[in-house]
């Protein structure tokens, strides 16, 4: 009997994280669509590891580990690690990827500062903090799938509402300027989207690999379609099947830590789809490449 | 005032600056109704800046744009633009009509998703560039010409007056460079006004019954016979000049 | 006592030695706009450094080093053969190889390793602190700890590599092409420089973490970058510039008790903004300054130009009209009276009745700005 209790505890603690990696997984494909068309696929990796001395200081400041204050916290330094990048690109010739890389690596630097700060000045309940790092799928709680269901679901309403405003400021920014859509305020926007899919996953991924879910999904599920509505609902799909796996398999066994396994689930959709999608695929590929060669011999042949 | 009388695009003492680099200096353009114009200058002329300009795409240091005498912004629906080719990427997950299609997306407005009207008006700008059985083709799976005729098509279905392109002929095949040439006087026949950022000097004569010559500075503004002349060529490019047929 | 001494000092000396080492090659990652590849690198050589400590057992062997040199490579390549298929861009190809790496080593550390001298976070977060622990003993005495001789091999190596192929790193970061046509081989610069880093890195890793290499490898070469053109001080800043932020970070970690690691991070973070406040020419001071400046010489020469062009002829009369200019220029009027009032001052132009004309003064200025 309380061994069945156990067990029942213990199912429905995998059901509400298998649906919170679900939603996250969702929202973090679907949004990372726009950031890998827009070749932002690396402004992912800052805004995650930008994140965490907002998290650190969300609690040092309230002293409280509610999901939704860290999150404000995080997406708070995210967004000044992206400002800065912009603005170091836009005032001196320092390049992107060097931008970036600076602020990635001293944010994260100074988060770790924070923490160790927080763990020195002992707070009991600090605990948990670091599962920032490296996420930490187990320890979401209802509550923190709720956050994650509302904030999640707002972004994609947002997307499905402003749907051609934002395909078209993806696809072609001067043309939309030129007929009347705020591009700066889309723009905003949109990287604002982006650091809030980024936010709701760092508890269960963790900062070093969030990126990844921005990224893996939507290449995987670009192998698949031509079309931007399919790619971001694939996308979605790609990302909640990762989430969900990469928990199950996490949890089944011993000691292999959810943010890396959901990232491995992730990657082994892409290959999948590189390898195996039609028509773009490298296997399909192979076929038609062969199958032209074959077609080109027979004339010539028949020429000799 | 009746239209017929205004002028299409008025621009007057436009300076357009780069964090304090001149691009143009003090342009002062009329462009009358009707006209297909062609503007002609060097690399780094600022041709491209003056059609972008233009459009309010940047923000002039000085000057003032009208269109028929009224702001850029109060006039957009009757302004069609071509961007370069060259400006976006064509691996983004999309096709043909769905292209031709965000021509519409201006007089939509906000939210509002496209429908069968601007499905059937898309259809009748791809037959126009001869493009109609391309609808659904991937836009990465287009030639440089094919790419071209989409852009001219999505322009086409703003169903405007003034037409801003940004180098149509930017490497683009034989065919397709007539073929666009035909469409930009059939365009100008019908009454509407055609601005083309172009690069041969060779076809000036040819295709244009109006040229401005730019070099940061307008050298010189007008009917092709009196402004295509060598001494205003040599102004503009600075005497380094390979080839221009004598006139 | 002493031994405090002793560890303050030599972590001093680790600090510097793998400072300098980091900021030698991510001067050329930053030039040739590969910044990020030390990102993904310093990620990706985990497996590398499992499996080769699975192999060995011990943490300071030698083959860790070349293990994860190789899998640095092999991102590289990875990457690169990612790219070929066109079906992924050069980003996403970065943002999907080193995580999916990265996973796979934390999960084999944490499945296999973790009770051993391996843990994620030392992997991740490093710390210096520890690194004198581990000493180099040979015939029973102490010679100082093992990541001082790791890293000095490092900076040594990496120095002679820079100095052997000066010429030819300048050329292949500058001109691909020309480096390809005069024979310089681009490609095995390029992969040599890659492994380099790669063995940087994992010698680093050690003392600062795999995320904090990319602050020592990034942010001196890139705080160097707004200050001089030239490769050389390019490269002396940065080892100048590395060392400061690894011995005052390590400073401030030392009286706070915090990350040391971390401070480092945080110090070159300040230190960068600190520099882009105030470096002459590229500094946020200097560009206002300069903005400011510009700014009305900026409008003093349209209005000159304004002038010139209308200069002589029939819409002269309302173009120069002091009460009307701003609304031919679109200025705010306010705006346009002061620019008027310094032409005036620089005698560019000279009032008459309510018309202003331009002085001999002025139509040269006007001309030499057109003809630039």
């Amino acid at each position: 009997m309380q061994y069945l209790s156990f067990l029942i505890q213990n199912y429905y603690t995998l059901i509400i994280v298998a649906i919170g990696a679900a939603l996250l997984g969702a929202v973090s494909g679907a949004l990372g669509t726009y950031a890998v068309l827009r070749r932002q696929s690396l402004l992912g990796d800052a805004i995650s590891h930008a994140a965490l001395p907002g998290i650190a200081f969300a609690f040092i400041l309230t002293g409280s580990k509610t999901s939704l204050i860290l999150i404000l916290g995080a997406a708070i330094a995210g967004w000044i690690g992206t400002l800065i990048i912009l603005s170091i690109v836009r005032l001196t010739r320092i390049k992107y990827d060097s931008a970036l890389a600076l602020v990635l690596s001293t944010f994260f630097g100074f988060g770790l500062v924070l923490l160790t700060f927080i763990q020195r000045s002992g707070n009991a309940n600090q605990a948990g903090l670091d599962t920032f790092i490296f996420g930490q799928a187990a320890t979401l709680l209802k509550r923190d799938v709720l956050t994650i269901g509302i904030l999640g679901g707002v972004a994609l309403i947002i997307v499905l509402i402003l749907w051609k405003e934002l395909k078209l400021l993806v696809f072609d920014e001067g043309f939309a300027a030129s007929i009347g859509f705020p591009t700066r305020t889309l723009d905003i926007l949109l990287t604002s989207l982006l650091v809030i899919a980024i936010v709701l996953g760092l508890q269960a991924v963790g900062a070093v690999l969030m990126s990844a879910m921005i990224v893996a999904p939507a290449v995987a599920a670009r192998q698949w379609t031509n079309r931007l509505n399919l790619m971001v609902i694939l996308a979605a799909g790609f990302g909640a099947f990762a989430g969900v796996s990469g928990t199950i398999i996490s949890s089944s066994a011993t000691r292999i830590p959810t943010g890396p396994m959901i990232i491995l689930c992730a990657t082994f959709c892409v290959g999948i789809s590189i390898a195996f999608a039609p028509k773009r695929g490298l296997i399909w590929d192979g076929i038609r490449q062969r199958r032209n060669k074959r077609n080109l011999k027979l004339p010539t042949g028949k020429l000799i | 005032m009746k239209a017929s009388h205004a002028k299409a695009i008025e621009v007057t003492d436009l300076t357009v600056a780069y964090q304090e680099t001149p691009v143009l200096w003090d342009i002062d353009l009329d462009v009358p109704p009707g006209v297909l114009l062609a503007i002609v200058g060097p690399n780094g002329a600022g041709k491209t800046t003056l059609i972008k300009a233009i459009l309010g795409l940047v923000r002039p240091a000085a000057g003032n744009v009208l269109i028929y005498n009224k702001p850029y912004e109060a006039q957009r629906r009757i302004v069609g633009y071509v961007p370069q080719r060259g400006s976006v990427d064509w691996d983004f997950p999309t096709n043909v009509l769905d292209v031709v299609m965000m021509g519409r997306y201006g007089s939509l407005g906000w939210i509002r998703r496209p429908g069968k009207r601007d499905r059937a008006l898309a259809m009748q700008a791809l037959e126009k560039v001869g493009m109609e059985n391309y609808t659904t083709r991937q836009i990465s799976q287009l030639s440089g010409g094919q790419q071209q005729r989409v852009f001219l098509a999505r322009a086409l279905v703003q169903d405007a007056t003034i037409y801003l392109m940004d180098e149509p002929f930017q490497g683009v095949d034989a065919t397709t460079e007539r073929a666009i040439v035909t469409l930009l006087q059939e365009l100008r026949e019908n009454g509407k006004t055609v601005v083309v950022v172009h690069h041969d000097l060779q076809t000036v004569t040819d295709y244009f019954d109006w040229v401005t010559l730019l070099n940061i500075r307008r050298i010189a503004s007008g009917p092709v016979e009196d402004t295509f002349t060598s001494d205003n060529l040599r102004e503009t490019y600075g005497g380094r000049i390979a080839f221009i047929k004598n006139r | 006592m002493i031994q405090e001494y002793y560890d303050i000092i030599f972590t001093t000396l680790i600090a510097i030695v793998t400072a300098s080492a980091c900021a030698l090659p991510g001067v050329f990652l930053v030039l040739r706009r590969m910044t990020l590849m030390s990102d993904a690198i310093s990620h990706a050589i985990l497996p590398g450094i499992v499996l080769a400590f699975f192999l060995t057992h011990n943490v300071s062997s030698p083959l860790l080093i070349l293990a994860a040199a190789g899998t640095g490579v092999l991102t590289v390549v990875f990457v690169e053969l990612l790219q070929k298929t066109k079906l992924v861009k050069e980003d996403a190809a970065i943002g999907l190889t080193f995580p999916a790496l990265f996973s796979i080593g934390v999960i084999l550390i944490a499945r296999f390793a973790s009770n051993v001298h391996l843990d994620t976070d030392a992997v991740l977060l490093g710390e210096i602190g520890y690194a004198t622990l581990n000493h180099l003993e040979i015939f029973g005495y102490k010679l100082g700890p093992v990541s001082l001789y790791v890293m000095g091999g490092m900076l040594v190596l990496n120095l002679a590599f820079i100095l052997t192929f000066y010429k030819e790193l300048k050329l292949a970061t500058f001109d691909v092409s020309l480096a390809a046509t005069l024979g310089f081989a681009p490609t095995l610069i390029h992969y040599g420089l890659m492994t380099l880093v790669s063995m940087t890195t994992v010698g680093a890793f050690d003392a600062v973490g795999s995320i904090l290499v990319v602050a020592l490898i990034a942010g001196p070469p890139v705080t160097a970058y707004l200050m001089t053109d030239s490769l050389t001080r390019m490269l002396i800043y940065s080892v100048v510039i590395g060392c400061v932020n690894a011995v005052v970070g390590y400073w401030l970690a030392y009286i706070t008790n915090v990350s040391i690691a971390g401070a480092i991070a945080s110090v070159t973070l300040l230190v960068f903004a600190l520099i882009f406040m105030i470096v002459p020419n590229r500094g946020l001071i200097a560009i206002a300054r300069r903005h400011i400046r510009q700014k009305w010489e900026f409008a003093q020469t349209m209005l000159v130009i304004h002038l010139s062009n209308h200069e002589g002829l029939p819409e002269a009369q309302t173009e120069s009209e002091i009460a009307h200019l701003h609304e031919h220029l679109r200025w705010e009027p306010t705006f346009a009276s002061r620019v008027v009032k310094y032409a005036l001052n620089n005698r560019y132009v000279s009032q008459e009745a309510a018309q202003l004309m331009l002085t001999d003064r002025g139509r040269a200025i006007a001309q030499k700005a057109l003809v630039q």
